[in-house]
């Protein structure tokens, strides 16, 4: 197994995903010749030429209509969106039409064959416009998967079961992590399973619940708590649409508390769904109000990044809360 | 009419147009010595206007080159140079008035600075300082006004476009003998919103000049990747619009034109679309590498269209400009800026408490009780805020 970093493992399995079915094409702002911004699709025009591997003309609302029209009649539509900030003009094709095809045509015609692979989150200096965590805008859509990997590993093996899924998949890359997240990848073809939540560590004491780039910042607040003797079960939801309750909620019943950590606002955020759901499956187990560290309920603040964000000190802070409750 | 189309002439055979049946000619005024084209009507300029626009493509190009510099030293953490394109944006502010509404894509600073944006003012915004007019929230380069009458920056493209049609579309409304003016790159000219920008604008007669910079590149895309028809002034053409193609590189001819598209705005009620001819010579932005999409050959063919100094050799031909007063000129903005730099690094960035303001009107309930939160965590841990940690 070689040590690849996440944006080597994303592109590992887009050259496996075309390999194998050549119905598949990739396009996007930048991703032809020059590779993407971040360099995700490198090399994959040489490899699969103009026809496979292609620029578009500079719209997200055209990205996604074109890769409608493509999946809703045979193809496998791997779109890509420069950055999740800019994920919005594309929402009536996303939301509307990607998520709603199959159901409003009685499935006479589907969209299963697209993935919408796009960059999210903050810790970049990138300011308002190179930060949103979009997640929920999505999640609340019936349709569509939403996926967040949180390092090379699951990068790559979440991708190729995204684009094998037979329903339309957003697929929300951690950028911060690009380059940072480096670990050992097989070579070869392998799938996890959308939709399963993963116990990455076991605890006693309290669950920590996050995604992508947030899984670093939980493991951290729980290396701090364990110096005060608190035990955190760590667990990765990995699929946020349709997320694992079950997974989450045994860890619950054993652990009696929950903390949640995202990094978009705090209201309306996915945190909210999952306090909700939990508190009905675990009502009598649990030991302390369900805890939400999330980022605060404004724009994503440039100079403020380090105030904003739902960090491992404020995730350390909110665990002992939990526990004194 | 129900169907108003202008179309008269009948044929009984099917004949298609494309497009090359649209004939566009570009705008030339300044040729590559400094002396203009024979037949060429010249803008409406004087030594002063002249001076003025000299000025600000000179600090310009200080700025860019010292703060390229700067962002390579992280000093900043991102700049964006409008290297090779200073014709096209100082030759059309200039032809307008100082109350005329800029609505700016981000590579258009020299507009702010030719309308009074001090170089204290752009430090502040790059360095995020407490001085910041846009109070620290966006990243380096988004600059914005009211008292220049330059709407902060956005970065998703092209929403502005058709915000600059309801701007104009206010300003007639108001009474005002202003219009708006849209900048955009032939990128951002794919996006949804320039079309429904531009049709608005010409069904609701607003008076806006939407000022495209084709300058060759969107990022890595070249434009024959970006689209497939006669550039972008045909889609001017085609939304029933005033239209005009100039060369982006020759200062003269995007005054004249901008001078005149100004004054048919005004007298109309009208839109015009400008498509200005010019290149990207410096990359994209600070994160990216132009080596791996273009050749140096390309690169260094443009840099003999410099509009800069095409420019200067004019102001040198009319005897406005001496060879020292120029080199005085950089003199001068190397050390301001330099100084400027030194002055807004040190300033402290912006009070936490902004952090809260302007979300709303006022902070709700919510959003106080968030801020006191995040204050007391400050206090405890006041080593991993250093931003903050002395003012809470
Ligand atoms: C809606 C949206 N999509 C993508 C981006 C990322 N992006 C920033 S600049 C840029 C290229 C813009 O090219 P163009 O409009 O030609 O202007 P230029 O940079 O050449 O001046 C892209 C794709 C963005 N800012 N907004």
């Amino acid at each position: 197994m070689a040590k690849i970093n996440m944006l080597q493992a994303i592109n590992d399995a887009l050259t496996i995903a075309m390999e194998a079915d050549d119905k598949t094409v990739l396009f996007g702002e930048d991703v032809g010749h020059f590779g993407g911004v971040f360099r995700a699709t490198s090399g994959l025009q040489e490899k699969f030429g103009r026809d496979r591997c292609f620029n578009t003309p500079l719209t997200e609302q055209g990205i996604a209509g074109f890769a409608n029209g493509l999946a809703s009649n045979g193809m496998t539509a791997i779109a890509e969106i420069q950055f999740a900030d800019y994920i919005f003009p594309a929402i009536d094709q996303i939301v509307n039409e990607s998520a709603k095809f199959r159901y409003r045509s009685g499935n006479e015609f589907n969209v299963g064959g697209i993935i919408y692979r796009t960059p999210y989150g903050g810790g970049i200096a990138g300011g308002h416009y190179h930060s949103q965590s979009p997640e929920a805008y999505f999640t609340q859509t019936a349709g569509l998967k939403v996926v967040v990997p949180r390092n090379a590993y699951q990068a790559k093996g979440l991708l190729l079961a995204s684009i094998r899924d037979k329903n339309p998949v957003v697929f929300f890359e951690p950028k911060r992590l690009y380059r940072a997240s480096v670990g050992e990848v097989p070579e070869g073809d392998y799938e996890i399973e959308l939709g399963k939540a993963e116990v990455v560590k076991e605890g006693t004491d309290i669950t920590l619940l996050a995604w992508g780039a947030q899984m670093e910042i939980i493991e951290n607040a729980a290396q701090m708590a364990a110096k005060k003797g608190i035990s955190c079960e760590i667990i990765d939801l990995r699929t946020l649409a349709p997320w694992d309750v079950d997974t989450v909620a045994a860890s619950v019943k054993k652990t009696g508390r929950l903390l949640i950590n995202h990094e978009a606002p705090l209201t309306g955020g996915f945190a909210g769904e999952i306090a909700a759901t939990i508190q009905e499956e675990c009502f009598l187990h649990l030991e302390s109000p369900i805890s939400r560290v999330c980022g605060l309920d404004t724009p994503y603040p440039l100079v403020h990044e380090k105030e904003y964000m739902p960090d491992a000190l404020k995730t350390f802070e909110a665990i002992k809360a939990s526990m004194k409750y | 009419m129900s169907n108003a189309t202008s179309t008269t002439e009948t044929v009984h055979r099917v004949s298609f147009l494309d497009k090359d049946s649209l004939s566009i000619p570009i705008l030339k005024i300044l040729q590559a010595d400094g002396t203009t084209f024979e037949k060429a009507v010249l803008p409406v300029i004087d030594q002063a206007l002249a001076e003025r626009i000299y000025d600000t493509c000179v600090f310009t190009r200080v700025l860019d080159e010292r703060m390229l510099g700067a962002q390579r030293q992280g000093r900043i953490s991102f700049y964006m140079t409008c290297t090779g394109e200073e014709a096209s944006i100082v030759g059309s502010v200039a032809a307008l008035d100082n109350e005329d509404v800029i609505l700016a894509q981000y590579r258009e600073h020299a507009a702010i600075r030719y309308r009074g944006f001090s170089t204290e003012q752009f430090m502040n915004q790059m360095f995020s300082n407490e001085k910041d007019l846009g109070k620290g929230r966006q990243m380096p380069i988004h600059y914005g006004s009211q008292a220049l009458h330059y709407q902060t920056i956005s970065s998703p493209l092209a929403t502005q476009i058709p915000q600059a049609t309801g701007v104009g579309y206010s300003l007639k409304m108001q009474g005002k003998r202003n219009v708006a003016i849209c900048y955009f790159g032939e990128g951002a000219a794919s996006e949804g919103d320039f079309h429904a920008g531009l049709n608005m604008a010409a069904v609701l007669k607003s008076p806006t000049i939407f000022f495209c910079r084709n300058n060759g590149y969107a990022i890595s895309t070249p434009t024959s990747e970006q689209f497939a028809g006669n550039g972008i002034a045909s889609r001017g053409i085609g939304y029933g619009m005033h239209t005009i193609r100039v060369d982006g590189n020759d200062m003269l001819a995007v005054l004249a034109a901008t001078q005149q598209a100004r004054a048919y705005a005004l007298e109309h009620n009208a839109p015009v679309l400008i498509e200005a001819m010019t290149y990207r010579l410096g990359a994209h932005s600070s994160s990216d590498d132009p080596s791996g999409y273009r050749s140096k050959e390309e690169e260094a063919k443009w840099q003999q269209h410099d509009p800069v100094k095409r420019f200067k050799l004019w102001m040198m031909n009319k005897g406005w400009l001496s060879e020292s007063d120029d080199q005085g000129l950089y003199e001068k903005y190397r050390q301001e800026v330099l100084a400027a730099v030194k002055v807004a690094e040190k300033l402290p960035v912006t009070h936490v408490d902004e952090i809260i303001n302007d979300v709303y009107d006022t902070p709700t309930p919510r959003l106080k009780q968030q801020l006191a939160t995040l204050k007391q965590h400050i206090k405890k841990y006041p080593d991993s805020y250093p931003h903050s940690a002395g003012r809470v």
